[in-house]
């Protein structure tokens, strides 16, 4: 079931080593890119179907062909700040294979013509940030960065940038602001960053991942791409597995594998023989479904039922011992704290949501709280500024669909709780 | 001064403060940054002791307040909570006997949570200064709390 394309190098190759790299394919396609003109590199993207692989899931060849048309000086951004509890993919790729995200971002820069690149690490990833420092330069010392790239017109650097424990620095404009020295917070949209991005010059942000995707397009052609996966999204995806299974871990299947597969195939199923209560996919911003529903494919199409999407492909599994208040009211404590304190609904939204979430947890809610609860998500859900306050109800959400009778007893409970009382 | 040969290994450009905030705060024994370093450090970027200072208290991993010598971040997010059958946060707390947020008399730790550090597939775990040490059994944990203890007598 397992497809391995972006995780091949896995373990085999020494990721201080760039010759390691270079004797198992390594910047080759790059050779081969250089010599193609930007627009075939363009069409090529645009026949893999490929979309982002950071959690939006916008399609990668639009992004790049708006930016192109630009003339100014461009800058293209490798997304790596990865902080969505559950994700742990961004990690693996830069302490396992360096070199083919730094071959990545050296192809999209030469597509859409940027001069300078960052990758923007989150600075929790110290051994992450040291081997992607070693790489850089490595790639500089080989002439695969820097001035005229294998004797071509084409110069081009990258420079690692930390990031410093702000899980909002992840969304695309908080990101560039922390590149330009500043707090992490958002800024209105449009204009978006392919217009206005770093120092107001164009900018390409993408995912880790959809960039380590890149060198495998040109490989195998555009066409042969986007035959793997589903009818909906094409190629592979790395899942981040977690939780209650007997193998958690780091598997790369194509879309359109079901959750099911999974976790039992995969990940050896629950541990201890115990039963499976839930699952929450993405992240703490994604919905949290019953056992009932893992026959469900992994692709985003499928999740827009509850309005959220796969996000960047985790699976949390939690067996039948975990109360879902005690769980929804971790994530909201985390969105508390990394709401970047811009717009109201989020900032005061949050602290309202986890007070009201308190109540179930400590069996003291009514059916009026239901009713706050249900009112105040849908306000942060509708009237946030940026994805953190759209996304991060999810769970609030799906799970007053999904586990309705959850709530309804705990009602029920602390009715009973507070008759005894008295 | 340390301050100054960090300084001089980056450009006179704003948007460094970060980098050069991570990086004078890891050289320290006491893991913060004082009111004279923020002076220092506006003054060579040209900009204001206000401007490193809304930089400063936005970040999580930047502090204004002395801490202890070794920061220990205990994972509080779902995934590493699910793994953890002998409450890893009380372990360490007891250990140290400090609440968290908090640091012990001799100054040897600060104990801190932390969101989630990406290392799920091993939960559950901690992150001490710089090193993750995963897959962590009560008695893994009070073990490695030891030898930093230990380093120190
Ligand atoms: C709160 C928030 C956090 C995000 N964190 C990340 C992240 O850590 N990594 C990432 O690639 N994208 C993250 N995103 C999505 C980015 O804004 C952006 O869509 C993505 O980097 C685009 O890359 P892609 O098209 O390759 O997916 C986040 C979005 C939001 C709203
Ligand atoms: S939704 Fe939250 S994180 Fe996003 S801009 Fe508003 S306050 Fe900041
Ligand atoms: S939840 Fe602890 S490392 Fe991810």
């Amino acid at each position: 079931m397992e497809q391995i394309l972006l995780s091949k190098r896995f373990n085999k190759i020494d990721p201080y080593s760039i010759k390691d790299y270079l004797k198992s394919n390594g910047y080759q396609i790059l050779r081969e890119a250089l010599k193609m003109k930007p627009k075939e590199i363009l069409d090529e993207i645009k026949l893999s179907k490929i979309v982002g692989r950071g959690g939006a899931g916008f399609p990668t060849a639009i992004k790049m062909a708006g930016i192109k048309n630009e003339t100014d000086k461009k800058y293209i951004v490798c997304n790596a700040d990865e902080g969505e509890p559950g994700n742990f993919k961004d990690r693996h790729l830069m302490e396992k294979d360096p070199h083919s995200i730094i071959e990545g971002m050296i192809i999209s820069a030469y597509t859409i013509g940027a001069y300078h690149g960052y990758i923007y690490i989150r600075g929790e990833y110290d051994t992450a940030i040291d081997i992607m420092k070693n790489a850089i330069e490595e790639a500089r010392n080989n002439n695969f960065l820097g001035k005229n790239i294998l004797q071509s017109e084409f110069s081009f650097n990258i420079e690692v940038r930390r990031g410093a424990g702000a899980y909002i620095c992840g969304e695309e404009f908080a990101l560039i602001e922390s590149i330009e020295g500043k707090p992490g917070r958002t800024r209105v949209k449009p204009p978006y960053p392919s217009q206005a991005g770093i120092f107001n010059y164009p900018t390409l942000i993408n995912n880790v991942e959809t960039f380590c995707n890149l060198p495998i397009i040109l490989d195998m052609g555009g066409k042969a791409y986007a035959e793997l996966g589903s009818d909906y999204i094409s190629g592979t995806k790395l899942i981040s597995l977690s939780g209650n299974v007997k193998k958690p871990g780091l598997y790369e299947v194509p879309y359109g594998t079901t959750i099911k597969q999974v976790i039992e195939e995969l990940g050896g199923g629950v541990d201890q023989g115990r039963n499976l209560k839930m699952i929450q996919l993405g992240g703490a911003c994604g919905p949290i479904i019953p056992r009932n529903l893992i026959d469900m494919d992994i692709d985003n199409e499928r999740f827009e039922i509850f309005d959220s999407k796969m996000g960047a492909g985790a699976i949390i599994v939690m067996d039948d011992r975990f109360d879902l208040f005690d769980i929804i009211h971790r994530n909201m404590k985390f969105f508390e704290h990394e709401s970047c304190g811009k717009c109201m609904p989020c900032r005061e939204g949050h602290r309202q949501v986890v007070t009201l979430i308190e109540k179930f947890v400590h069996y003291n809610a009514t059916e009026d709280d239901l009713h706050s609860l249900k009112s105040l998500v849908d306000v942060i859900h509708e009237t946030t500024l940026c994805g953190l306050g759209q996304t991060s109800i999810a769970s609030i959400l799906s799970t007053m669909t999904f586990f309705n009778e959850d709530y309804q007893r705990r009602i029920e409970d602390s009715k009973r709780k507070s008759e005894t009382l008295w | 001064m340390l301050v100054d040969s960090i300084l001089n290994h980056y450009p006179k450009e704003k948007d460094y403060v970060i980098e050069i905030l991570l990086d004078v705060q890891k050289e320290k024994e006491d893991n913060f940054i004082s009111q004279e370093e923020v002076k220092k450090i506006a003054y060579y970027l040209d900009t204001t002791e206000s401007h490193v200072c809304s930089v400063l208290s936005f970040y999580t991993l930047l502090s204004t307040k002395p801490r202890g010598k070794n920061i220990i971040q205990v994972c509080k997010d779902v995934p590493c909570y699910v793994r953890d059958d002998f409450n890893l946060l009380k372990t360490v707390k007891d250990f140290l006997g400090v609440n968290f947020n908090e640091t012990t008399t001799d100054r040897i730790f600060t104990l801190e949570t932390t969101a989630c550090i990406g290392c799920c597939d091993e939960a559950p775990v901690m992150r001490i200064n710089d090193r993750v040490y995963k897959n962590l059994t009560k008695d893994k944990a009070i073990k490695i709390l030891k030898e930093y203890r230990g380093n120190d007598y």
